[in-house]
């Protein structure tokens, strides 16, 4: 495990310093298909995270519950950046329970949006699962949990 | 209106009046045209890398000129963006939205590209069409969001 893990974005950034502590053999998601998907999921991060940055201060009060679960997007996808981004077997747990969250999050508000669009004012990141990101968040989970199930053993043995 | 108000102020400011609205238009004009010609550049990049993850190549020398140019040209969208802003110009859903929408729109690419770096397959030829994508959605909002 010589080579660079990622540079270009915050998230991958911070993974610079947790490569040098990188023991030999920690699973490597950011590899191949892994790759695309966690560029996809840092564009989700910053574009949720600026998003729900911008709602919570600008105005919050005219529809709390849709910003606020823009919120819980945002952190979500935010933490499953970084899960990748680390590597390793707990981390791929983690993300794999995290990703099945994520598509519970996008099918039950997306479901709530479609039967009462009155509870929401203010469209949230997961609205009708997705559709003003071209359906990008429901689709992501189901790839992700793809990816990380693919990638389970990968590990010190053959690594 | 900006000429007819001008014109009420009397004949020496309507001269300087005009010629200011001229060069307003004309950056106008040309935030416009930037934004369509990054969103055009951003659709070949797409193609581009999209055939070359297709042909399972890795990004090459071409492509890295490719995403320079894409990046140059959205840069100075984020030049003129700002100096539009800078002369008092609105954007029509918010200056704190324009100006992240602007950035996001100039680090795309570049960020792409360089995860590209780190992975010689054809995987990291589909990152880079996943942020050309990216490029191309954002152009469509900045055009909303500076004109509404």
């Amino acid at each position: 495990m010589t080579e660079p893990v990622t540079a270009g974005t915050k998230a991958a950034e911070r993974s610079g310093a947790a490569g040098k502590s990188e023991r030999p053999g920690r699973t490597r998601l950011v590899a191949g298909p892994g790759l695309l998907l966690v560029w996809l999921y840092s564009v989700m991060s910053v574009g949720a995270v600026s998003r729900s940055v911008y709602e919570i201060v600008v105005r919050f009060d005219t529809a709390p519950l849709a910003h606020s679960l823009s919120a819980v997007a945002a952190v979500v996808y935010a933490f499953i950046t970084y899960t990748l981004v680390r590597g390793g077997e707990t981390a791929r747990r983690a993300a794999l329970v995290c990703c099945a969250a994520e598509l519970a999050g996008v099918l039950i508000v997306g479901t709530w949006t479609v039967l009462e669009p009155s509870a929401f004012p203010d469209s949230t990141v997961w609205s009708a699962y997705g559709m003003g990101y071209v359906f990008i968040p429901v689709l992501l989970p189901v790839t992700g949990m793809l990816w990380l199930r693919r990638s389970r053993g990968t590990g010190p043995a053959e690594a | 209106m900006a000429k007819a108000t001008a014109a009420a102020a009397g004949p020496g400011r309507a001269g300087a009046r005009a010629r200011g609205a001229v060069v307003r238009n004309s950056l106008g004009a040309m935030l416009d045209a930037l934004t369509v010609a990054v969103g055009v550049a951003a659709l070949a990049l797409v193609a581009w890398c999209g055939f070359a993850a297709y042909r399972d190549q890795p990004t090459k020398d071409w492509h890295f000129i490719g995403m320079a140019v894409v990046s140059v040209l959205a840069l100075a969208q984020l030049v003129v963006g700002i100096v539009q802003l800078a002369r008092g110009e609105r954007a029509h859903d918010g200056t704190t939205t324009f100006v992240v929408y602007l950035i996001g729109a100039f680090l795309s690419v570049p960020a792409a590209a360089f995860l590209s770096l780190t992975e010689r397959t054809r995987w990291g030829s589909a990152t880079v069409a996943a942020g050309a994508v990216v490029l191309a959605v954002l152009e469509v909002r900045l055009y909303d969001i500076w004109g509404g």
